[in-house]
């Protein structure tokens, strides 16, 4: 099996979502094939937050958007509450999607910009029928506060009179309209200032609180991750290189690219010299990954074992688990 | 090379026409950008950054914005060039990054040529040497596979990649003034690093100057030489980048400073927000505009609009009572 090991997945009743060997492809012509997501596997319990870094391009919002059927992935399982999704036909599968919702990685591009604010907030209200005019009207109010925009400013204003920062905000009030119980975040503050992330990010975790609301928090800044998370899956080339809990991960990265990783994040001091990144070596095409381990072309571990075996996660340990033949310490 | 700087903003303010009444998104900025130097503008999400930069450039739509004061660029006053003439400084002398590449790029056309139609038309490069720079180009943002990627669209990419897309777009022809516009929002620290490091690179190599919008303080504080901070439409704050950081007066510059998420903090804690939000845009105010969420706020700071005053050399404020006193 071509997969990164299971070795970390939990069998509870607290899991309510279960991703095994999910793989996508998309086509690249001349019979080539990107491999965007290859054997993934992961689960994550009721009320968690599971962060997932990794490099650009290497598949992070392919596999949000897989979980979703977005499409419908090449090959795997994605188990939702107990149902598998990747089976389900149209029908069915609409009636899942209320509770499953993705902020997407383009605010701005992602709303129509026809619409004033209040009929993009209300917009999947009216499509599932809650409530009347007047409580609904009432709620896309409550969730514009939530985000921190005041409604009786912005309701009847389009999206391309906003900023960057201020779509993000609209595109989030959205996709908690439905209440989901579980919300994929591509991205969500990456075009936010400090102070309104900060803001954003203690709104979610309120929504945690308040509905027992799942978070999956693509980010690639790991500042950010690591206030919000409470698990990391660190990705490279459309594999798991390791995952952990926050603090674990930072303090002590086994994967040699967590470590790059790492250890490239800049510093808000201008007195200490902006860090030359550690990662060396190009990255390499989707479609021709390097054999073994995918990291072993930029990796300075890197032995001959690495280009003929693929390492499988196991755990190093309690709850840190890493795919690599020669872990760091 | 004049002693002049390569771009000068005098009196700028910018207004939209909206259904509730023309809306100040940029008002009264005075900066001054020296050949080669590199600007940071950082503030809070809606207070003015993109509409200041793309006003700058005459990019704004024609219809609903209002410009005034002046923008000098290389001696030029393009605040009175007409539009049509604006296109000929378009990629050869100013270029920008924009902040949604999504909206910037164009879906129906392949990526190759969206990046080597400036090198046709305005360098009037042959088709093979322009796909061989196109290729270079997506090499030195670190591309991975760049032959291939001239053949994608931009939804087959990833959001990063179509940022660095972007990027490479924007180096192309060479600018001698670069707006980049959150230039490193979609990317991961490592090839946010080499990015970052590419452009210092141009500007060294070729005497760029370069205003970097961010709302990254560690991307400002890594890669400027001076930052500016807008608040509410103006620049409420402007010094060398280390005399910011160690000795910044403005509440509402020390108040975004708490709030960024640092690795060393502790995790799973609620992180310091400003309280309150952006004033309206659209109702003018007195007084100081930040006076509705600062810890400070006097009588005085509602009543009198505090001016922006140079307090020591190249270090100029709006505040009525700064933090370490004097003004
Ligand atoms: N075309 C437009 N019509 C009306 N108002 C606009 C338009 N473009 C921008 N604005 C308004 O101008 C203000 C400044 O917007 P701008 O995009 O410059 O913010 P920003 O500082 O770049 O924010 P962000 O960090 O979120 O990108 C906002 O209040 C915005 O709503
Ligand atoms: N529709 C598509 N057709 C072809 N290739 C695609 C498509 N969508 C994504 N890809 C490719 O799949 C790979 C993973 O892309 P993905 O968008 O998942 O990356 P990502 O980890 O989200 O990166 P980023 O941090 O830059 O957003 C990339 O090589 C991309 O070019
Ligand atoms: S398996 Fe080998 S190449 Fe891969 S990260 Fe570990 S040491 Fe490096
Ligand atoms: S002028 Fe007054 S309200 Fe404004 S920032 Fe200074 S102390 Fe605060
Ligand atoms: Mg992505
Ligand atoms: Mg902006």
């Amino acid at each position: 099996m071509a997969g990164s090991g299971k070795a970390h997945l939990r069998n509870n009743e607290n899991v309510i979502l279960r991703v095994e060997d999910l793989t996508m492809e998309f086509p690249a012509g001349r019979k080539k094939v990107v491999r965007a997501v290859s054997g993934i596997s992961f689960d994550i319990e009721r009320g968690e937050t599971l962060a997932i870094v990794g490099e650009s391009g290497c598949g992070k919002s392919t596999l949000g958007k897989a979980i979703l059927q977005l499409p419908k992935p090449t090959s795997g399982s994605v188990n939702f509450q107990g149902q598998e999704l990747t089976t389900l036909n149209k029908d069915a599968l609409r009636d899942v999607r209320p509770a499953m919702q993705m902020i997407f990685q383009d605010p701005v591009s992602s709303l129509d910009p026809r619409l004033t604010v209040a009929k993009i907030v209300d917009e999947p209200l009216k499509i599932w029928e809650r409530g009347d005019e007047l409580w609904r009207s009432k709620k896309v109010d409550e969730l514009l506060n939530a985000v921190g925009l005041d409604p009786a400013l912005v309701r009847d204003r389009r999206s391309y009179e906003f900023s960057g920062g201020q779509c993000q905000r609209i595109s989030i009030a959205r996709s908690l309209a439905l209440e989901p119980l579980l919300l994929i975040c591509d991205e969500p503050v990456s075009a936010l200032d400090v102070s309104v992330q900060a803001q954003i990010l203690n709104l979610l975790q309120d929504m945690k609180e308040r509905y027992g609301l799942t978070l999956i928090f693509i980010s690639h800044d790991l500042a950010v991750v690591k206030a919000v998370s409470t698990r990391i899956m660190v990705m490279y080339l459309g594999k798991v290189c390791e995952i952990s809990a926050p603090d674990e991960l930072y303090s002590r990265p086994r994967h040699h690219y967590t470590h790059a990783l790492v250890y490239s994040v800049p510093i808000p001091d201008p007195n200490v010299a902006a860090r030359r990144t550690t990662l060396e070596g190009e990255p390499p095409s989707p479609t021709d990954p390097p054999s073994g381990c995918r990291f072993r072309t930029r990796c300075p571990a890197a032995t001959d074992l690495c280009a003929q075996e693929e390492p499988q996660l196991h755990e190093v340990s309690a709850g840190h688990y890493v795919a690599c033949h020669f872990p760091r310490n | 090379m004049s002693n002049n700087p390569m771009l000068s903003l005098r009196n700028f303010s910018v207004s939209f026409d909206t259904a509730r009444g023309p809306l100040y998104a940029v008002r009264n900025i005075d900066i001054d950008v020296a050949d080669g130097e590199s600007l940071g503008i950082v503030g809070e999400s809606g207070s003015g950054k993109t509409v200041l930069s793309r006003g700058a450039m005459g990019l704004l739509p024609k219809r609903a914005a209002h410009r005034s004061g002046t923008v000098i660029y290389d001696d030029h006053d393009l605040s009175q060039t007409p539009r049509k003439e604006l296109r000929e400084y378009w990629g050869t002398g100013m270029a920008m990054i924009f902040q949604d590449p999504m909206t910037a790029l164009n879906p129906v056309r392949k990526i190759g040529a969206q990046l080597t139609e400036g090198l046709r038309i305005r360098l009037q490069m042959s088709k093979t040497d322009a796909n061989a720079r196109g290729i270079e180009l997506l090499n030195r943002v670190r591309i991975p596979d760049p032959a291939a990627v001239m053949e994608k669209y931009p939804f087959q990419l990833s959001g990063g990649m179509r940022q660095r897309v972007m990027i490479a777009i924007a180096l192309a022809c060479k600018p001698r003034l670069l707006f980049a516009d959150e230039p490193t929002t979609a990317l991961d620290v490592t090839v946010q690093a080499q990015v970052m490091q590419l452009l210092s690179e141009l500007r060294h190599e070729m005497g760029m100057s370069m205003v970097i919008v961010t709302h990254d303080l560690g991307v400002v504080a890594g890669h400027t030489d001076r930052i500016a901070v807008m608040y509410a439409g103006e620049v409420v704050e402007i010094a060398p980048t280390k005399q910011l950081f160690a000795n910044m007066k403005m509440p509402y510059t020390e108040a975004l400073m708490k709030s960024i998420p640092r690795l060393d903090s502790p995790s799973g804690q609620r992180l310091p927000v400003i309280s309150g939000r952006l004033p309206d845009p659209t109702q003018p105010e007195t007084g100081c505009s930040f006076a509705s969420r600062c810890p400070y706020v006097t009588d005085k700071c509602r009543e009198a609009t505090p001016p922006l005053v140079e307090a020591t050399p190249g270090h100029s404020y709006r505040c009525w009572f700064p933090i370490g006193g004097s003004r």
